[in-house]
């Protein structure tokens, strides 16, 4: 009687080939997933959630549809954290790098099919990556120096990155919107600085950049609508009914004239509050929690504007954008730094009105108001657009650029080919594979766009033979044509995370030779 | 199911419930358990080495673990076997003494588990294989001792450690930076040694992971890292020569333990009370103010009218911090925890050169960084990595880094690596079983069979022939009796580990083959297995 079970039931273990084999599939799966969304011809997704109300999300944006989808292979999981890492660290590339990961897998499924044994993939896999991270870095384009150029730079790199998106139309418009926004963080990449709101209505060109601070809440009622050189309080303050903070406290009385003695008291001590706060000299008063109709009311006497329950994040960009302070305690108005901006007045944007605060002090702050057809629409545009000011606020720190059309990774395959030539032994099959990997995306680009890729990427190819080509796959015409003339670039920053981050995902999965499953957490049966 | 039966014919109930029971005696016994303790041998084999694979492991939750840390797969296999237990206890107690290892305990058990098997076929007693193998185990760790070498190293030349290291972390996916980590490594735990008392407190040592960047990134800082940001976004993000009251009660009116209540039932009352609690937020701000510190770090919540006290008075606070980490701050600042404000004296604060405040990638994750504390000997080893993944790999790899680092600096032994030190002492071994008379013989030979099996393993994982590869180290060991030749895995084109620079820690070894021993005796002892059946 042998015991061959060590495991709990239900937990399962798979070896050797047959571990591999299921990891390879899996993250081949989810790149064939994604694959299609890939270059300014992909297409998009729906993804409809299981949860309440079906909700449905349009995107070809690749971390948020892989975010989306609940899988159970260990590899594809990888494939999607690399995804998530890719989008937190530089914004964009989240498709190319699950594509480029998976097609490095796929690459070395051939080899370990021929006996190629992983961990000399790996090491080949390795040193391809280093050679075709140095091959790119000696053809970037640094224009640090020339402000006009890199401006120039900025406006390339957002419509390149903005082209594959649903912004696509308005691409030029939405560029030049998102380089402005960026260019006013002044190299911070704190994008908490730029607010997007959106609005249901017009079309996407009614967007636009504004310089100051919208606030999407409304006036209190008979208070100004328009104030000029406005002095802001932001405070974090209740100011419904000021509750004792002592613990244990309690109202115990005994007749209704002492409820009514001690309901007076309460509202006299909010009156007084009101008053300290009115004694700072403000005409416009923030607050983040609800402001309640009798403070309220006294505000409006006072000629101040009030507005309530503004969220977290509006209180602390509006305090960062006016330069006042968030208060809770009122006792010393002399020390509270006040916000200050030249016009607060209330605008209508479709049906909504908002206020809207111009002239503030920090120049910093700025927000976009993006107008569509759709709630998906919206979505999808605000997604694209992030991903346009992550990549501009990135290559603002780091102004090396590339050009883009699959001009790098065809550059890189150039390199990785001559490295894998020079090098004897079994990791020249892996090298050999790491450059066809490469290839393989500006295949897929081509093929996305319904071009003929084997013809396209040949000729690419022989295009690059030459020294100091810039050719690349020109999308919109179908044929190979020259990058830097068509403005087609794209930040360094995010190439290298993608080639850094798709090579380390691949070796981690290729490493693995054996999954072990426990069991699933038995639920709790409710019903 | 043997069962009893009296005179009558009814059979005797011994066990509770006796029927429902399966029940496993003698030889079989004996063969299922080798067999269970095998297979989880089998599992680890593949993971030894530096060309060892990995292990993809889902959670019970659906989370992804991959590691080829012998320990973190074992704990994490969701083992039932009661055999399989004890080897994952075995595991266990290797990374809890020594940190290293961990795989090749679990291999080495294994052999020798499969030699006892072949010993029982030939009827020898359980109770003299384990004997034979305990008597064997002494001459192996004596052996050791024979063959180890001191190592120099001090404060100033670390370049030994750092090899040591190296090797460690040679066999974990992080050996594309390895000698940025082992350097890191190296200097976190010198930082915190104690050379005289030849000890090493790792609890000084903190491991923080954050995801993004490359793993070329990672550092090391003299000071503590915390996961938090200042309590007000408006207050400032550097602070030079801090003085941090570090405290441990809310920047909240007190709340006594004894159940009380506070009536109000007079206009007068509630205004005294209202007064009251403004004074107590005033009087907590002051009192941090009066003893001169600049920052105060708070393991509770501050009310929203106390931190713009704080704010107001210009007294960034951090609050929400866990006791681990406040516990840590306090050893590496010198300050003293408070757990009443009333109790705060400038004595108790503690001081750092600098705090400062960093933002990481797009997302607004921020971290505070606590530097130049007055005791540096706390220091933090900050990891970046592309996932989560990553980083938790890491974090186990660099903990084995600073283990072995710190077994060097307890006990400067070693003995060289690569298998080296397995098949010398197999020769030793069986050199040693001939003295021996009676049946215990065939056991210490066996034993010293299972010893190779750590240089075949090591051998297979990196695509060598392993009898071969075996055969030729053991015969040019007894040649030229060195017994520095191992398995050259990395195919540099050297046997000698002294020039390839490989070697682990003499304790570590040691401890190996005795925890080893120890496991496979008590196993080979256990001839009764009664388990619930399944129903």
């Amino acid at each position: 009687m042998a015991i061959e079970r060590i495991l709990k039931d239900d937990a399962s273990e798979e070896k050797g080939e047959r571990a591999r084999m299921a990891s390879f599939v899996g993250a081949i799966a989810i790149t064939d997933l994604v694959k299609t969304t890939l270059g300014p011809k992909g297409m998009d997704k729906i993804l409809q959630s299981t949860g309440r109300g079906q909700a449905v999300t349009v995107t070809n944006d690749g971390a948020t549809i892989l975010k989306s989808l609940h899988i159970d292979n260990p590899a594809a999981k990888v494939l999607i954290d690399i995804s998530k890492v890719q989008d937190d660290e530089v914004g964009d590339g989240t498709t190319s790098v699950v594509v480029l990961a998976g097609e490095l897998l796929r690459e070395a499924e051939k080899l370990v099919a021929a006996k190629i044994h992983p961990m000399t993939i790996i090491s080949g896999y390795r040193m391809a990556a280093e050679c075709a991270r140095n091959a790119l870095l000696q053809r970037v384009v640094d224009n640090k120096e020339n402000a006009e150029k890199f401006k120039l730079d900025l406006m390339k790199i957002a419509m390149t990155t903005l082209s594959s998106k649903i912004l696509s139309q308005d691409k030029v418009h939405f560029a030049q919107l998102a380089v402005d926004a960026v260019m006013r963080l002044k190299g911070s990449t704190n994008l908490e600085a730029i607010q997007i709101i959106k609005k249901p209505g017009g079309s996407l060109k009614d967007s636009f950049l504004d310089e100051g601070f919208i606030l999407d809440k409304k006036i209190g009622l008979g208070q100004p609508k328009r104030i000029e050189n406005a002095k802001i309080l932001v405070a974090n303050t209740a100011m419904d009914t000021d509750k004792v903070k002592i613990y244990g406290a309690r109202v115990r009385v005994d007749s209704m004239s002492k409820v009514a003695e001690i309901e007076g008291a309460e509202k006299e001590k909010m009156r007084e509050k009101v008053q300290k706060i009115i004694a700072h000299g403000i005409n416009c008063f923030v607050n983040r929690q609800l402001i309640y109709n009798f403070p309220e009311e006294l505000f409006a006497d006072a000629g101040i504007l009030a507005i309530e329950h503004a969220d977290f994040d509006g209180i602390e960009r509006l305090a960062l954008v006016t330069g006042g302070e968030i208060a809770s305690t009122f006792d010393n108005p002399e020390s509270v730094k006040l916000g200050h901006c030249k016009l607060i007045e209330e605008i209508m944007i479709g049906e909504d009105k908002l206020i809207h605060f111009s002239g503030v002090e920090m120049g910093q702050a700025c927000t976009i108001v993006l107008r569509g057809a759709s709630h998906h629409v919206l979505d999808e545009a605000e997604r694209s657009l992030h991903d346009a000011l992550c990549v501009l606020s990135q290559t603002v720190n780091d102004t090396r650029v590339v050009l883009g059309g699959g001009w790098p990774e065809m550059v890189m395959a150039k390199a990785v080919d001559e490295l894998a030539r020079q090098t004897p032994g079994k990791k020249s099959h892996a090298i050999e594979a790491f450059s066809r990997a490469l290839v393989a995306i500006p295949t897929i680009i081509a093929d996305n766009a319904g071009l003929d890729s084997a013809d396209l990427v040949a000729q690419l190819r022989a295009e690059h033979h030459k020294e100091g080509c810039n050719a690349g796959i020109d999308v919109i015409s179908g044929s190979v044509g020259d990058m830097a003339e068509l403005g087609i670039s794209e930040s360094f920053k995010v190439k290298q995370a993608v080639l850094l981050s798709a090579t380390e995902a691949a070796e981690m999965i290729l490493r693995v030779d054996e999954i072990i499953t426990c069991a699933p957490r038995k639920r709790e049966d409710r019903m | 199911m043997a069962l009893a039966f009296d005179e009558y014919g009814r059979p005797f109930i011994i066990l509770k419930e006796q029927d429902q029971k399966t029940r496993l005696r003698g030889l079989e016994a004996q063969k299922a358990n080798i067999s269970a303790g095998k297979a989880v041998a089998r599992i680890l084999r593949t993971s030894l080495g530096p060309k060892g694979m990995d292990k993809i492991l889902q959670s019970p939750d659906g989370d992804v673990t991959i590691t080829n840390d012998g320990a973190t797969i074992l704990e994490q296999m969701d083992v039932d076997n009661q055999i399989a237990k004890l080897m994952v206890e075995l595991s266990r107690s290797q990374d809890y003494e020594i940190g290293d290892g961990t795989t090749g305990v679990v291999v080495m058990a294994g052999a020798l588990l499969e030699q006892a098997e072949r010993l029982l076929e030939r009827g020898i007693h359980p109770i003299r294989i384990a004997e034979g193998y305990e008597m064997a185990s002494r001459i192996a760790v004596e052996h050791l001792e024979h063959i180890s070498k001191k190592f120099d190293f001090g404060a100033t030349n670390i370049e030994p450690l750092v090899q040591t290291c190296m090797t460690t972390l040679s066999s974990k996916i992080v050996n594309r930076c390895k000698r940025h980590l082992a350097e890191i490594s190296v200097k976190a735990v010198l930082s915190v040694a104690d050379l005289e008392r030849k000890d090493v407190n790792l609890d000084m040592i903190k491991v923080e992971g954050k995801v993004g960047g490359k793993l070329e990134d990672t550092e090391l800082i003299y000071g503590i890292t915390v996961d938090k940001d200042m309590s007000h976004p408006q207050m400032p993000k550097q602070i030079e020569d801090a003085k941090i009251a570090i405290l441990t009660c809310p920047f909240e009116p007190p709340k006594p333990k004894t159940k009380h209540k506070v009536d109000i039932d007079t206009v007068e009352k509630f205004q005294t009370l209202r007064l009251q609690e403004q004074k107590y937020f005033d009087d907590m701000v002051q009192k941090c103010k009066d003893v001169g510190a600049t920052l105060v770090i708070c393991q509770w919540g501050f009310d929203d009218e106390a931190n713009h006290l704080l704010m107001h008075r210009n007294l960034p606070a951090v609050r929400w911090v866990g006791g681990v980490e406040l516990e840590l701050i306090a050893i590496a600042t010198g300050g003293r925890i408070v757990p009443r404000f009333q109790e705060l004296t400038t004595e108790k604060l503690g001081r750092a050169g600098l705090v400062r405040e960093k933002s990481f990638g797009t997302t607004k994750d921020k971290m505070l960084y606590i530097e130049h504390c007055a005791n540096s000997r706390a220091v933090t080893i900050f990891i970046r990595g592309g996932n989560k993944m990553m980083i938790e790999e890491t974090k186990r790899s660099i903990h084995d880094a600073l283990c072995v680092a710190r077994n060097l600096i307890r006990n400067n032994s070693i003995v060289y690596g690569g298998g080296s030190a397995e098949i010398s002492c197999s020769i030793a071994v069986e050199a040693a079983a001939d003295k021996y008379p009676g049946v215990e013989q065939y056991a210490i030979r066996a034993f010293a069979d299972a010893l190779d099996s750590v240089p075949m393993a090591l051998a297979e994982n990196s695509g060598l022939q392993p009898i071969e590869t075996l055969s030729a180290v053991k015969s040019q060991q007894i040649k030229e009796n060195n017994p520095h030749y191992g398995i050259d895995c990395n195919d540099v084109g050297t046997n000698d580990m002294r020039q390839q620079d490989v070697f682990e820690t003499l304790i570590g070894k040691q401890q190996q083959i005795l925890l080893a021993t120890q496991v496979v005796k008590m196993i080979l002892k256990i001839d009764d297995v009664i388990s619930p059946s399944d129903y």
